[in-house]
């Protein structure tokens, strides 16, 4: 087993390297620092010298992958390739626009993020789950089908109106708690509260009746009938034999997204006012931070991978037949 | 003696399709105590439904229309689920088809069965893991108290077919109803389980219920038997008078069915049952067999027939029998000891014997195929950079020959490696090493293109008849697919459909059919498809991978009709895929019994089938269920499953679970022991064949 | 009036979809086996209504994709039209009303004043600060507060009672063809559609054609007339504008499965059956490709491709070409994003169908490798490739709503429904509260959706061979008559 996952974390070894080359060429290859200087600048009147300033404040004033100027290993080292793309292997991840330390900036808000992103993690998967759980114990009745109903009407909505909605009705119509904003501590669980549900509700038509088709698909399987041919109530067969197989799927299929909720929502985070890490994403979206976003994107990816990981690693604790084998 | 169970006139519908299907139509029945009443009948007559119906177990569209179900004096149908629970499990055991997938996959044994002891006797603790044990001991399970804590898929399927009859035991019912409870398993592993249940029926003097579409499982286990069609019961009779004399029409049929050496000795076709079973949805006037009957006349058409009671024992639902219709009263034919008798259908009709001839048509290089050392080895990787760290030898240096217009049978449990090798001859999967040599031309390391300019000669059929045909292609493209690939064009376009007309004329489908898809027929008709496709492109041989393990006794004799009648007309050879034994000695010249990835022991069907040599086929044969009346036979119980190809025992294969074990089975594995020109066996019970052993000892 | 016509990409790119869609009608109306599915999807009430609806909106979407630029009038009355720089679509003219009756500024629906004081000068001098009249919204009452309610009853009755007449119309020629069709009186399948008897569920269609064209009808009648759903900041109607946004949702949804289908299909494919090498590329392609998170990834690409337009504009002759290429950007990068679910999904269903007797037969005979992932495993993966179609479209609907809210979207002067709420979202802080641009946004949103989810719904009950066994355990209907009989 511990072979199996050293090989998985050596095999996320190529992927990161390929995600690095791909912002690489993104971000320096499609529109060289020039162009990306001449929009920061204003097109109509730039003058090569404030470009020139403009390369030289950010690192970029070096060639991208081959410095014939150097001498030695600086050859390669000194270039933006090298200092831009393979520095954040080290974490080494520079400054943004506003000469703010993007580490130190990730290191801060991270919490933040953690906190909306968490609560509704695990809220969403319990709801998601008891609402699945009880429709597909009423399942030919109508208490499932307008389950169904009420499941794909609220994938039908859009998540924006759900924040839209839900600050209107609940903070300015009926002032129970402020529309956004943060606190320290836990003065912050009152601003927690709206992103929180809202951030349960949008998901729940789409996941609730993900988990539906996944009991319902167990529930069809021989070993449900030999379960109810030894004489076990209903909720036993569901509770013990159906639950248990199908949070094989589900508990690994969330698990890929537990790294990811350091990240935060970019959404819920911007309308809330929430200063995390989705919300400085937003911001370096909208002023055109390019160093803030290849970051991200970089961060990103490297805790999708460690979620892939985790998947396998819980694969084996879950599932009896792959952690025996 | 009183009854356990008493079922009248039950009805169940099920609402699946458009229409609904009345699975099961007014069927009575009673199972008294201590006894085995077999339920028999082809798939699709509700049986199972049955089964289900009785424990209040259906499908959410299944309903119980009607009837009653009375256990001892309950009835079951009246009960509220609440207390139905308390039915399940406790008063009525089931065990089912696919221990595979019957078992909860995340549970350990002890849980599983622990849930049953929980549930009916509140046992807790200490008390629930002593009784798994003693229950688990029943089975037969070796080692009990360590493999209790074990998942499912750590055991075999015999071992998991225990566990099943464990958990039903474990409520010390009254009743066991087994659904088909053999049909995933070998035979030598059948065996053994039939031989638990028997055993445990002495013991606890439970009923079963057994639910089977195997004439030999019912008529090793059964006390009665009934006969199922088309949703109801039409014969109903003891064990005994049964198989001496079977009297509805279908009964006889099905028993004529059956292939088996006697019949080929014989030279008869089968007897198949033109046509298939009626949709179960339709409205039913007179009797549902009519039209399918022989001996079918108005009255059947336009009149159900009622009971007539032939004995005491012998109940039939016919008009042949009903003495008051006053026509026609057939006797139910009486035989001798054997089975159902030779002559019952004026339509049989002779074959020429037809091995001989074709012995003499062989090249004068002898054979059409022959196979030297043939070894295909699948890698196992394993550790940190996914290492080669071993193979699982599939096939392990097998040899055989087949000549022009014989059959040879290749003969073994499943994971013996047989379909594997079947592949390997044809190139369908890369050998890794030997030789197969096709009329002279060896095939093994061959270029692609000529290869592929040989493909016409040697063609397949499979196993399953569902997934054998593209479901999004006509017939007349899948026919044609292969004279097209291979660039059989005997004139034009007008000209090839022709053919495919002759073709599926020749395989008995009238030559209209090539326009519809497959799911159009059923799996019969799909098999004479698949024929026909191999046919199109005519080859000299023929490998039948298992051709009719998935269909039903009277399907599969039209089938086994058809090859055998090809055979003739066209000398054909098959290399003839199989585990059923009873198929083997109908159709097979020659036959070659495998066992893990070698063959053990080879010969003239007779040769194997009446003096085998190796306790391996000794023990095959043995296993094998027969309809005799006084059982005489002795089966030789093997120990153990079939050890894992990956890791095959030391010496000779078979002797961990061999009776006749010898210190040097060991050691090496057996040479050739001749017993004549063509029967051998690898056994030391024997005399090794110097000669060869030497070459084998030099090499 | 003379017009010049004019193909902007996605135009070019829905005519091309349109004609994949024809040619894929014309093979299953030969193949009884296709039909069988689609038959399904026709015998679903909800999936058949929610079609019904989707009509509608495909139609708005077609007009407002033929595009044209018309030519401009000049005195000069030489040979030589000149056309416009500005692109209109077949809508844009038929809606020339509601595009051209732009207000100052907000106003709320039905409503004949702006929403914000104006000062206007008095005629004898002097100011007084007052809500002005609308240029257009109205403007044809004399007193407003007396007659509106009247004049919009009226106007909204004759539109339904117009409405309902060709309401008639249809159901009684569709009628009078299903009777034909069927060799039944006219009353007979009257009173079977009456019933809901009829495998095509017809009464849910009839049902809700009736409510289209009801609420159609009143609106056409009204939108001539009045600011039906109010006017934005700039004065611009919305629903002008809602109806605008259901190309570019549509577009969306359509045009990136378009364009990542044949990637998905080929590479998808083509790891199952081949395995070795093959699969372990293209399976770490699409891994580093799923692993960047899907918004990152959008958000650097677009800002990029952003970059890339404001330093080269020399490549774009209209806005709206410049516009136009910016949403086909869009859809190539959602497609990056989401071809690797629908990728994985092929890999898996041709890894097993590889197994397949009858692609052995095929190997037996010789058959080639591409003959065999044409002809054998293809049509057989056909179904998951459409009920990934399906159900992926409305979830890119909602996600351009998404996108053009963070602001990397379709370009700003592309009006969609992220762009609408985008901007409504600025009022939100009002006093009163500018609620009409969200609504209408988030309603035609919802009903946009929520058909196709409905139709997704209907077309993978259909297709989809596992849904066959989930609907037994869960769709039938039936009473338990257990011991009723006894």
């Amino acid at each position: 087993m511990l072979n199996y996952i050293i090989r998985r974390i050596l095999y996320a070894i190529p992927i990161l390297v390929g995600v690095n080359l791909i912002t690489f060429t993104l971000f320096f290859v499609v529109n060289t620092p020039d162009d990306m200087a001449r929009m920061q600048l204003g097109i109509k009147r730039v003058t090569p010298e404030a470009i020139a300033k403009w390369k030289q404040e950010r690192g970029y004033d070096q060639p991208l992958m081959f410095n014939n100027a150097a001498e030695g290993l600086e050859k390669v080292t000194r270039t933006i390739f090298f200092e831009k793309s393979v520095a954040m292997f080290a974490f080494r991840f520079g400054r943004a626009d506003d000469g703010r330390d993007i580490a130190y900036e990730i290191r801060t808000r991270m919490l933040p993020s953690l906190a909306i992103a968490l609560p509704v993690f695990v809220l969403g998967l319990i709801v998601y789950i008891t609402f699945a759980l009880t429709m597909v114990f009423f399942r030919a009745t109508y208490v499932d089908f307008w389950g169904v109903v009420l499941c794909v009407a609220l994938m039908s909505i859009s998540s924006l109106f759900y924040i839209i909605g839900g600050q209107f009705l609940i903070s300015k119509l009926w002032h129970l708690v402020p529309i956004s904003g943060y606190g320290q501590g836990l003065d912050s669980a009152k601003f927690l509260v709206l992103p929180v549900i809202i951030g349960v509700i949008s998901a729940a038509g789409a996941n609730t009746r993900w988990y539906r088709t996944l009991f319902l698909e167990e529930m069809g399987k021989d070993y449900v009938r030999t379960a109810r041919a030894k004489g076990l109530p209903e909720s036993a067969v569901l509770f013990r034999h159906v639950l248990q197989n199908a949070l094989i799927p589900i508990l690994t299929g969330a698990v890929v997204i537990i790294p990811l909720l350091f990240l935060g929502s970019l959404i819920v985070e911007s309308f809330f006012g929430i200063p995390g890490l989705g919300s400085y994403t937003i911001d370096a979206i909208n002023s055109q931070d390019f160093a803030v976003v290849r970051v991200m994107v970089f961060l990103g990816s490297l805790l999708y991978i460690v979620g892939l990981i985790l998947t396998d690693i819980s694969y084996t604790l879950v599932d009896p037949r792959i952690r025996l084998e | 003696m009183s009854s356990v169970l008493e079922i009248k006139n039950l009805e169940t519908v099920l609402h699946s399709e458009p229409r609904p299907v009345w699975a099961v139509d007014g069927l009575t029945l009673q199972i008294l105590k201590g006894e085995t009443f077999a339920l028999l009948g082809e798939s699709g007559c509700g049986k199972s439904i049955t089964a289900l119906s009785i424990m209040r177990l259906l499908p959410e569209a299944g309903e119980i229309m009607g009837g009653s179900v009375c256990l001892g004096d309950q009835d079951l149908l009246l009960l509220p689920e609440t207390a139905m629970r308390n039915v399940r499990g406790k008063r009525i055991g089931m065990i089912f088809q696919e221990p595979m997938l019957s078992l909860n996959p995340v549970m350990t044994v002890a849980q599983q069965i622990g849930e049953v002891l929980q549930r009916h006797f509140d046992l807790r603790g200490q008390a629930v893991e002593k009784r798994i044990v003693q229950i688990l001991d029943q089975v037969g399970i070796p080692d009990a108290a360590n493999r209790m804590n074990e998942y499912p898929f750590q055991f075999s399927g015999g071992m998991k077919q225990r566990m099943m009859i464990a958990m039903a035991l474990a409520g010390e019912p009254e009743l066991l109803i087994a659904d088909e409870p053999t049909t995933a398993l070998d035979v030598t592993i059948q065996a053994q389980v039939l031989e638990l249940m028997r055993g445990l029926q002495q013991q606890g003097g439970m009923a079963i219920l057994l639910i089977t579409h195997d004439l030999g499982v019912a008529s090793e286990m059964a006390h009665r038997v009934g006969i199922m069609y088309a949703g109801e019961i039409v014969e109903m009779a003891s064990r005994e008078a049964f198989f001496r004399g079977p009297a509805h029409p279908y009964s006889r049929k099905l028993l004529a069915a059956l292939p088996g050496r006697d019949r080929r000795r014989q030279g008869h076709r089968l007897d198949a049952i033109r046509g298939n079973v009626p949709s179960l949805s339709r409205e039913f006037v007179g009797c549902r067999f009519a039209d399918r009957c022989d001996h079918a006349w108005e009255l059947c058409h336009q009149v159900a027939p009622g009971w007539t009671a032939l004995t005491g024992e012998q109940q039939v639902r016919c008009h042949l029998f009903d003495q008051n219709s006053g026509s026609r009263i057939v006797k139910p034919p009486v035989s001798g000891q054997t089975a159902a008798p030779a002559t019952l259908d004026a339509e049989s009709r002779e074959f020429e014997s037809s091995p001989a001839a074709g012995a003499e048509q062989s090249a004068p290089d002898g054979s059409l195929l022959s196979v030297t050392d043939l070894k295909v080895y699948f890698p196992i990787h394993k550790g940190l950079m996914r290492r080669v760290a071993g193979y699982v030898k599939a096939v392990d240096g097998i040899s055989l020959r087949i000549d022009r217009g014989t059959t040879l049978a290749l003969v073994g449990e499943s994971g013996c490696g047989k379909t594997t090798a079947g592949k390997a001859m044809l190139q369908l999967i890369p050998p890794t090493a030997g030789n197969v040599r096709y009329n002279g031309v060896e095939l093994v390391g061959l270029e692609r293109h000529r290869l592929r300019s040989l493909r016409s000669e040697f063609q397949l059929i499979f196993q399953d008849p569902y997934s054998s045909l593209n479901p999004r292609m006509r017939i007349v493209d899948i026919i044609e697919e292969g004279m097209n690939a291979l660039g059989i064009k005997d004139g034009g376009k007008e000209h090839e459909e022709k053919k495919v007309d002759r073709l599926l004329e020749s395989v008995g489908l009238p030559a209209e059919t090539k326009w519809r898809y497959p799911h159009e027929f059923s799996g019969g008709q799909r098999q004479r498809i698949a024929i026909a496709r191999a046919l199109a492109v005519n080859p000299k041989l023929i490998v039948c991978d298992e051709p009719t393990s998935a269909l039903d006794v009277s399907v599969q004799a039209q089938i086994l009709n058809l090859l055998r009648e090809l055979q003739r007309n066209l000398g054909l050879a098959y290399l003839f895929i199989t585990h059923n034994i009873s198929v083997v000695e109908y159709i097979a010249d020659e036959i070659a019994v495998m066992y893990l990835g070698r063959i053990v022991e080879r010969g003239m069907v007779d040769e194997v089938l009446d003096s085998p040599r190796h306790p391996y086929t000794q023990a095959l044969l043995s296993a094998v269920p027969v309809i005799e009346l006084e059982s005489k036979r002795k089966v030789i119980r093997l120990h153990g499953d079939l050890p894992s190809p990956a890791n095959p025992p030391q010496g000779c294969h078979f002797h961990p679970r061999c009776s006749h074990v010898m210190p040097v089975c060991r050691k090496n594995y057996p040479a050739a022991s001749i017993f004549s020109s063509t029967h051998t066996a690898h056994c030391y019970l024997y005399p090794q064949d110097e000669e060869q052993s030497d070459r084998k000892t030099q090499a | 009036m003379s017009f010049k016509p004019e193909i902007l990409w996605t135009d070019a790119l829905v005519y091309v979809l349109v004609a994949v869609i024809v040619i894929f009608a014309w093979q299953v109306r030969r193949h009884e086996h296709l039909l069988a599915s689609w038959r399904r999807v026709g015998h679903s009430a909800s999936g058949m209504a929610a079609l019904t609806i989707l009509v509608f909106f495909i139609v708005i979407g077609l007009l407002d994709t033929i595009h044209l630029r018309p030519a401009i009038e000049n005195g000069n009355g030489g040979s030589e039209t000149a056309y416009g720089v500005e692109v209109l679509s077949l809508l844009d003219l038929l809606a020339t009303p509601l595009r051209m009756q732009v207000e100052t500024t907000y106003s709320a629906p039905f409503a004949t004043h702006l929403y914000a004081r104006e000062t206007v000068e008095l005629p004898g001098g002097g100011q007084v600060r007052e809500f002005p009249r609308l240029k257009f919204g109205g403007a044809h009452l004399q007193d407003p507060e007396a007659q509106l309610a009247g004049d919009i009853a009226i106007r909204a009755g004759t539109g339904a009672g117009f409405a309902l007449l060709l309401w008639f119309l249809i159901t009684a020629s569709v009628t009078a063809i299903v009777a034909h069709r069927r060799g039944e009186k006219f009353v007979f399948t009257l009173s079977t559609i009456w019933r809901g008897i009829t495998p095509v569920p017809w009464r849910a269609v009839f049902v809700t054609l009736a409510l289209v064209l009801l609420l159609g009808g009143a609106a056409l009648a009204l939108c001539g007339d009045y600011h039906i759903l109010g006017t934005d900041k700039v004065g611009q109607d919305v629903f002008y504008q809602s109806l605008k946004s259901i190309r570019t949702g549509l577009l969306i949804g359509t045009l990136t499965t378009l364009m990542m289908l044949p990637f998905a299909l080929l590479l998808g494919v083509a790891a199952g059956y081949f395995r070795g090498w093959v699969d372990d590329l293209i399976q770490y392609l699409y891994t580093t490709l799923s692993s960047i998170p899907g918004v990152l990834l959008i958000a650097a690409t677009v800002l990029m491709i952003q970059v890339y337009m404001e330093t080269h504009p020399e490549l774009f002759d209209t806005i709206a070409a410049r516009a136009d290429l910016r949403l086909l950007f869009l859809c190539i990068i959602l497609g990056v994003t989401s071809w690797t679910g629908l990728c994985r999904l092929l890999r898996g269903e041709t890894l097993k169908l590889r197994e397949m007797e009858y692609i052995q037969a095929a190997h037996a005979f010789g058959v080639s490798h591409w003959r065999i992932i044409s002809r054998h495993i293809i049509p057989n993966v056909m179904h998951i490739v459409l009920i990934t179609t399906v159900m992926d479209f409305s979830g890119l609907v909602l996600a351009e709503a998404v996108l053009s809210y963070v602001g990397v979207g379709v370009d700003p002067s592309t009006i969609s429904f992220g762009t609408m709420i985008n901007a409504a979202r600025l009022e939100m802080a009002r006093e009163p509260m500018v609620w009409w641009a969200l609504f209408a946004a988030f309603s035609f949103m919802f009903a946009l959706v929520l058909s196709a989810n409905l139709f997704a719904d209907a077309v993978q009950n259909a297709f989809d061979p596992r849904m066959k066994t989930l609907s037994a355990l869960s769709g039938t209907w039936r009473r338990k008559s257990i011991g009723k009989n006894a």
